[in-house]
């Protein structure tokens, strides 16, 4: 069973409905004991980097989480502000991230470029995985996911990078490590980019290393 | 590269379907949670759905009836209409709603837009307005369903929404509201070269043509629309449609 984690952060209703499309069970909770027994985690965020690092506190999620993630490994994947809340901090707030993974999150800013670009991004548009290509498969040759963001992952760590996106420049729209895995786009709202990407992230062997 | 989005604009009175000309004379139309699956079934880019009877009634959002909407979605979503309270904000993103549309709560208290924009991200925050010229030629922004004025400039307008925190603009063009003779450009190219969050625009679309034009034209960043995507031909038969991937891409293409 897949947990999405309700910490009144995120659109949950909308992973659970795309989940529960592809055919698996799953329930919005935020239960530690629930937590404990899903095979695999799911945290949707919307909102402030700031405001969700509270909501997680309040909830007392973040010992739990940093247990089930960090100690027994479970498979956990982060959407949007989910992936940015991987991170150790943010430009957003000035709370500290989950710092699982090492990377920062910043807002897009094209000063340096001249360009004058609309943020947040928002719309369609193209990934180009660097790895695991098998989570991303084209339909149509087309590879495209939905956006709507104003802050992006930055990642002291190659090696995290799954894949990147091009608005400005490049930003990083994808990242794995070990059992953590992130996206910026928002895969339960991609149709059926998003639908195959869930799909893969659920049906996949659990990485345990 | 990111595209600009094309998107059907739906209008709920009830818990009808129906296509309203210069925002009058609502014409029922069908059932929402059929069109939403065919649209879904297409592939559009995004839906947005206003309840224009939440706006005129002062009503809350119909939230189940939302939700059962949303449960059908499985592409972006935006609702308007009603929404005057954080509360309402949080249900709809928990039901489904990844954007919500403030108009009417936000002329009366602007600083509604800077509240939820703390809450929930500027990102799902879309500030949505009534435009409408004057007899003299000089828009103005609309309250209550475009039947009265206020005394904000859409362009003034539009910079207080994005400096309280709105994420997007939704405008929505009156007099070309059904007429299908293509978008207001002149207004719509001020607008997006005024603020620096996308622009989404609604009223007037025809044809791909009509949204070839303004997204050439201007820097919008999506074009809505509403009797394109409900009716086929000149008698206005009810026809759920959206172009082929195909048309969009040699209309986005240059």
């Amino acid at each position: 069973m897949i947990i999405v984690l309700d910490c009144g952060i995120g659109n949950t209703g909308s992973v659970v409905n795309m989940i529960r499309k592809i055919g698996v069970e799953a329930i919005a909770s935020s239960d530690p004991l629930d937590l404990e027994k899903a095979d695999k985690l799911i945290l949707p965020g919307v909102g402030k980097f700031d405001h969700a690092m509270k909501q997680l506190q309040e909830l007392d999620l973040i010992a739990p989480l940093h247990n089930l993630v960090l100690k027994s490994r479970k498979p956990i994947l982060g959407i949007c502000l989910g992936i940015q809340l991987f991170t150790r901090k943010s430009e957003e707030g000035i709370l500290p991230g989950l710092g699982w993974i090492d990377a920062q999150s910043v807002r897009f800013n094209f000063a340096d470029l001249g360009k004058d670009l609309k943020v947040p991004h928002m719309g369609w548009n193209s990934v180009t995985p660097s790895r695991n290509k098998e989570m991303f498969p084209q339909i149509d040759n087309e590879l495209r996911y939905y956006f709507v963001h104003s802050y992006h992952v930055v990642c002291n760590d190659e090696q995290d990078i799954l894949a990147r996106t091009h608005y400005g420049y490049d930003f990083v729209s994808a990242i794995q490590k070990d059992n953590i895995w992130g996206v910026q786009f928002h895969p339960e709202k991609s149709h059926r980019y998003g639908m195959e990407f869930l799909r893969a992230f659920i049906e996949r062997d659990n990485i345990v290393k | 590269m990111l595209s600009k989005r094309i998107i059907p604009c739906l209008l709920l009175d009830g818990r009808g379907l129906v296509k309203t000309l210069r925002f009058q004379s609502p014409k029922y139309i069908g059932d929402p949670i059929n069109a939403v699956k065919i649209f879904n079934e297409k592939f559009v880019d995004e839906i947005i759905f206003l309840d224009i009877s939440a706006a005129r009634q002062g009503k809350e959002p119909n939230f189940n009836f939302i939700g059962e909407i949303a449960s059908e979605c499985f592409i972006p979503f935006c609702y308007g209409g009603g929404i005057r309270t954080i509360e309402a904000a949080k249900k709809l993103f928990s039901i489904g709603v990844e954007k919500i549309a403030v108009n009417s709560a936000a002329i009366q208290n602007p600083e509604l837009i800077k509240q939820l924009a703390e809450h929930f991200g500027s990102q799902s925050i879309v500030a949505a307005m009534d435009i409408k010229k004057n007899w003299l030629g000089k828009y103005l922004v609309m309250k209550n369903l475009g039947r009265g004025k206020t005394s904000h400039h859409p362009i003034e307008y539009a910079q207080m929404m994005q400096n309280l925190g709105a994420g997007e603009l939704f405008v929505n063009s009156i007099d070309s509201d059904g007429v299908m003779e293509g978008f207001d450009i002149n207004i719509l190219r001020e607008l997006s070269d005024s603020v620096s969050i996308p622009v989404t625009a609604c009223g007037g679309a025809g044809s791909l043509e009509h949204i070839k034009k303004l997204l050439e034209e201007s820097r919008v960043s999506a074009a809505a629309c509403g009797s394109l995507f409900v009716f086929k031909g000149k008698h206005r038969a009810v026809l759920i449609n959206y172009p082929s991937r195909e048309n969009i891409k040699s209309i986005l293409e240059n």
